[in-house]
């Protein structure tokens, strides 16, 4: 049908069958909102897709601007990576964990850390009390570290560490625990999250200002491209950004933002682009309305595809990939009648499939009450596993292709987030845009927002404002972390600290001080001898927290 | 219920935090107690020196406040802070978010910062602010910082009670640079332009130099225009610096007294107005006929300078 | 004069997760409440004397971590060091069931779930200071 003959069809069947049943029977609501606020219609048509041009937009799998995946194959040849982060209490108890869902299935590692370990204090220091092993494991040195690893293949196994301020200390351990496997570090994969500027918007662990930061950041990204090339250096996130209450576009925006600034960064110390944009990656959110969120995935990749053409002139196909991890939303999982929480994650799951995601997480129902028990990320795993190989949802590549609505939503968020980048460009960069607040407040706007909508009902969330029970059932069986946990390992600690060589330890640091009080000395090279020598987080975080000052945190 | 007075004022004195901050909670409430209380502290305190600091969002006020401060807590000077923020006039409520930019100075014994709403008052000036000075000064604070965000005619009212004021700015301001030829530069003792490793910093720094030297007015001090950069803690000293000349260029002009007094005069006004409306006005908006009045009013049955006269019974 | 409820917002300990402390503080400000929010990585030292010197009649402790079970202990006692132990303390974030008894023991008022609508807190807060 002509695009002519098809807008009078469409308008005739508006106005006389559509707004004729409207009459008689009414709509279930006034207005139609997807979840990030945008009108939803009753019907989308090939009228939609009247300004996107096949080949210029979407075009195939494995070729620019790779909308429709990344691979040309996708999950024919292998589906995404089963990899539920996981961490808690002392290194042998997350490292049982590991064991334990490598047993069941999972199919790369995912390392969450405690807050003094992502914050750069060790497990006696004043501030870490009460914290440690709590949201993640303790890493103190080196020895952790090997306990974590004990009898898990790293040249099998590719491993991804949420860390991001002290990630190079964390990177460096990973390394040396793999050498004394007898694993190089060029056969080495995983990632380390790496991602600073979110931390200041959204997440919280931070230690040093901007710049410093993005020196750490820009050494291992020159670090990697030389000694460890299948490793990705950065997981430039929009969960946490989604999390902290942004809307889909929001998201995908602020990430892209970041992405552009850490380009930039490398860019300005010299780096050529092609030389370290292979090894970047991008870790995103799965929220509950499916389409869009889709619609999000697949305009990510043609977004950031086009940024490393146009803007950074990248030559290399691989430069211009958006390889992305995925967590499914913790925010969309309610404390309420917790078993609603298996059906929420597989949804979102199900998306992230449908996005063509590298690599998955799924929460576990108790997630609003605590850690995942065996149990619970048993459930999550089982998941991932239904949806690979009983739906069919894997056997061919961006199924939803074509989609008039699908299609049509994903062109539009290029160009709503297009618009958000522009105005980031105008404030003189993410980096600048944080620190004017502008980022944060947004963000924040939104997060208010979604909560009237919840609490005036525009928003339902099934057993919290609307099927509500008196709940008489607990929750059973929530995961509770050994007090013992922060003595063994302040314990463990002490007699690390005694075995050690302290003139070695001294000398290490002092090497790590060199490097960062010059401008060309890559500090991963003095951070490895340094945890080789069994130095702790702490003090090696405190060496550079002492050239580089700490970040004052800015609030709106 | 009454409270023991003189025991409260004692307290104060001795520099009990509990007894201070309970006591500007009444000051805020505007108890009879409260009342008591200022009585003898106005009959027996000398307000200590009041600095003012007030810039846009952004400028780094805070930052610089807390170096300032800093400089100060080494010469184990006290230091008392009032923040104030903006009262909603939509919903009576206030989000006071001066005291978390100061978190590195908040745990000095020597520091006591008081984070405090407009409520409403008329234009920004709030009687508490000046009511809580004292009792600062009551408490044994050398120096009191008044601290508030924004360059509009509130802020600048609040500000400009100071002995001296300060306002804070950054090079990229630009347009608000018109903003600044109202009111700022005739209030302003000392300016600052913070950030200085932006671009255009020399050149924020030489404009508002001319808009100083335009300055009308019998003055002979002739406001310095600084430029630092708080992060790094460059240019504080400066700062401090000429707060002391001024402090003593108006010890020597004989100018404190004026300065005080003047502050006592608004605080006068104010209060006045307060209970005027108080007294007068409240009781008329509260009574169901004003509504009427308006009615009659938009439907061009009335006017407003007669109702007024029938209310008031003034001319 | 009016009477304004004034409320401390806190985030103790290391977690950075601050949506919910933010959404609640402009929720209670719209509320007609005075609310200071303290910003994140706050010690127990920093909240108690927040809460002094601003007189507040509620403070809200808003954890994720699992660090609430040292830090509100020692927060609860430097309130009562401080003589200031008539301040209503409220909790919410991700606090099990399990603990909230030993809280409330402790002298918390009220822990609130996720999912807790603005509004509950509003009125438990308005109910407990009149």
């Amino acid at each position: 049908m002509s695009d002519e003959k098809l807008k009078k069809t469409e308008k005739d069947w508006k106005d006389n069958k559509y707004e004729k049943t409207v009459n008689r029977f009414g709509e279930r609501k006034d207005e139609f909102k997807s979840d990030s606020g945008r009108t939803v219609k009753p019907l989308y048509t090939p009228l939609d897709l009247e300004d996107i041009d096949y080949e210029e937009n979407i075009n195939y799998p494995g070729k620019y601007p790779f909308t429709r995946g990344v691979y040309p194959t996708m999950y024919r040849s292998k589906f995404w990576t089963m990899r539920q982060y996981a961490g808690f209490g002392n290194a042998k108890e997350t490292n049982q964990r590991f064991r334990y869902l490598l047993d069941q299935g999972q199919t790369g590692l995912s390392v969450a850390f405690d807050l003094p370990t992502q914050i750069g204090y060790d497990s006696d220091h004043p501030l870490a009390r009460g914290e440690v092993g709590k949201v993640g494991v303790a890493i103190d040195t080196l020895a952790d570290m090997e306990v974590l690893f004990d009898q898990i293949p790293l040249e099998e196994v590719s491993t991804s560490m949420t860390i991001n301020s002290p990630a190079s200390i964390l990177l460096a351990m990973y390394m040396v625990v793999a050498e004394k496997q007898g694993v190089s570090p060029d056969k080495l994969a995983g990632t380390i999250q790496n991602d600073i500027l979110k931390e200041y918007i959204a997440r919280g662990t931070y230690i040093f200002p901007p710049e410093p930061s993005l020196r750490i950041i820009t050494d291992i990204f020159e670090y990697c491209s030389k000694e460890m090339p299948r490793w990705n250096t950065i997981s430039i996130s929009g969960y946490h950004i989604r999390e902290a209450g942004s809307d889909a576009v929001q998201e995908l925006a602020f990430t892209i933002a970041d992405g552009i600034e850490y380009v930039q960064a490398a860019v300005d110390i010299g780096m050529d682009v092609d030389q370290f944009a292979p090894r970047l990656s991008f870790f995103f959110n799965a929220q509950m309305d499916l389409f869009e969120e889709v619609a999000k995935f697949r305009a990510g990749r043609r977004l950031w595809a086009e940024v490393m053409e146009e803007r950074f002139d990248a030559k290399k196909d691989k430069s211009k990939m958006l390889r992305f991890h995925t967590q499914t939303a913790g925010s969309a999982l309610t404390a309420q009648q917790p078993m609603n929480n298996i059906m929420r994650v597989t949804l979102q799951a199900l998306s992230a499939v449908l996005g063509g995601t590298q690599s998955l997480h799924t929460n576990s129902y108790d997630e609003a009450l605590g850690l995942p028990t065996e149990d619970s990320v048993k459930i999550a795993l089982r998941t991932q596993q239904i949806l690979a190989h009983e739906t069919g949802s894997a056997d061919t590549i961006d199924p939803m292709a074509g989609s008039y609505y699908v299609e049509s939503l994903t062109d539009k968020f290029v160009k709503e987030a297009k618009e958000y980048i522009d105005k980031i460009d105008d404030l003189g960069g993410m980096a600048k845009a944080i620190e004017n607040g502008f980022v944060q407040r947004e963000i924040q706007e939104s997060a208010y927002q979604i909560q009237k909508k919840v609490e005036n009902k525009e928003k339902v969330v099934v057993g919290v404002n609307e099927f509500t029970e008196q709940e008489s059932k607990k929750a059973k069986n929530l995961l509770k972390v050994d007090p013992e946990v922060e003595k063994h390992q302040i314990d463990g600690l002490k007699m690390i600290k005694e075995k050690r060589n302290d003139k070695k330890v001294d000398q290490a640091l002092q090497k790590v001080r060199d490097a960062a009080e010059s401008e060309g000395k890559n500090l991963m090279y003095p951070i490895i001898e340094a945890v080789k020598e069994y130095a702790t987080i702490g003090e090696i975080s405190d060496v550079l927290r002492d050239k580089f000052g700490e970040y004052e945190a800015k609030y709106i | 219920m009454s409270i023991d007075i003189e025991k409260l004022y004692t307290d104060i004195k001795n520099g009990n935090e509990n007894k201070i901050a309970k006591a500007i909670t009444m000051v805020e409430d505007g108890t009879k107690n409260a009342i008591k209380l200022m009585e003898k502290v106005y009959k027996n305190v000398d307000p200590s020196y009041m600095i003012g600091i007030s810039g846009p969002p952004g400028s780094g006020k805070s930052t610089l406040t807390q170096r300032i401060v800093q400089l100060w807590l080494k010469k184990d000077i006290k230091v008392g802070i009032i923040a104030i923020d903006p009262t909603s006039h939509f919903s009576g409520g206030a989000l006071l978010g001066d005291r978390i930019r100061m978190n590195e100075i908040a745990t000095d014994s020597g520091v006591f910062i008081r984070s405090m709403a407009t409520r409403g008052s008329m234009g920004g000036l709030n009687s508490s602010i000046y009511d809580t000075v004292l009792l600062f000064s009551l408490a044994g604070y050398e120096y009191i910082i008044i601290e508030t965000v924004g360059v509009g005619q509130n802020e600048i009212d609040i500000v400009k009670l100071a002995d001296t004021t300060i306002f804070v700015t950054v090079p990229e301001a630009g347009d608000e640079i018109q903003a600044y030829k109202a009111g700022l530069m005739e209030v302003g003792d000392i300016f600052v332009v913070n950030k200085s490793d932006r671009p255009n910093s020399q050149q924020m720094v030489l404009t508002l130099e001319q808009l100083v030297s335009f300055k009308e007015g019998k003055d002979i001090w002739e406001p310095p225009v600084l430029s630092t950069n708080a992060l790094k803690n460059e240019g504080v000293s400066d700062i401090n610096k000429w707060i002391n000349k001024h402090h003593t260029y108006l010890k020597d002009n004989n100018l404190l007294q004026e300065s005080r007094k003047n502050v006592i005069k608004a605080q006068m006004i104010n209060l006045m107005e307060k209970r005027l409306h108080e007294k007068y006005i409240k009781p008329i908006l509260n009574d169901k006929k004003f509504g009427k009045y308006i009615d009659l009013i938009y439907k061009k049955q009335e006017d407003p300078y007669s109702v007024i006269k029938k209310l008031l019974s003034v001319d | 004069m009016e009477k304004k409820i004034k409320v401390l917002i806190a985030k103790p300990g290391l977690d950075g997760h601050d949506r919910g402390a933010k959404v609640i503080a402009r929720g209670l400000k719209e509320a007609g409440m005075e609310v200071v929010y303290t910003g994140l990585r706050q010690t127990p030292e920093q909240i108690v004397r927040s809460a002094v010197q601003e007189d507040v009649d509620v403070i809200g402790l808003s954890i994720l971590s699992g660090a609430h079970t040292y830090l509100f202990p020692e927060i609860m006692k430097r309130l009562k060091e401080s003589n200031r132990d008539d301040i209503a303390v409220i909790a919410g974030g991700i606090i099990p069931e399990d603990d909230h008894k030993e809280l409330k023991d402790l002298g918390i008022k009220a822990v609130f779930q996720p999912g807790t609508p603005i509004s509950e807190i509003v009125d438990f807060i308005e109910n407990e200071v009149n």
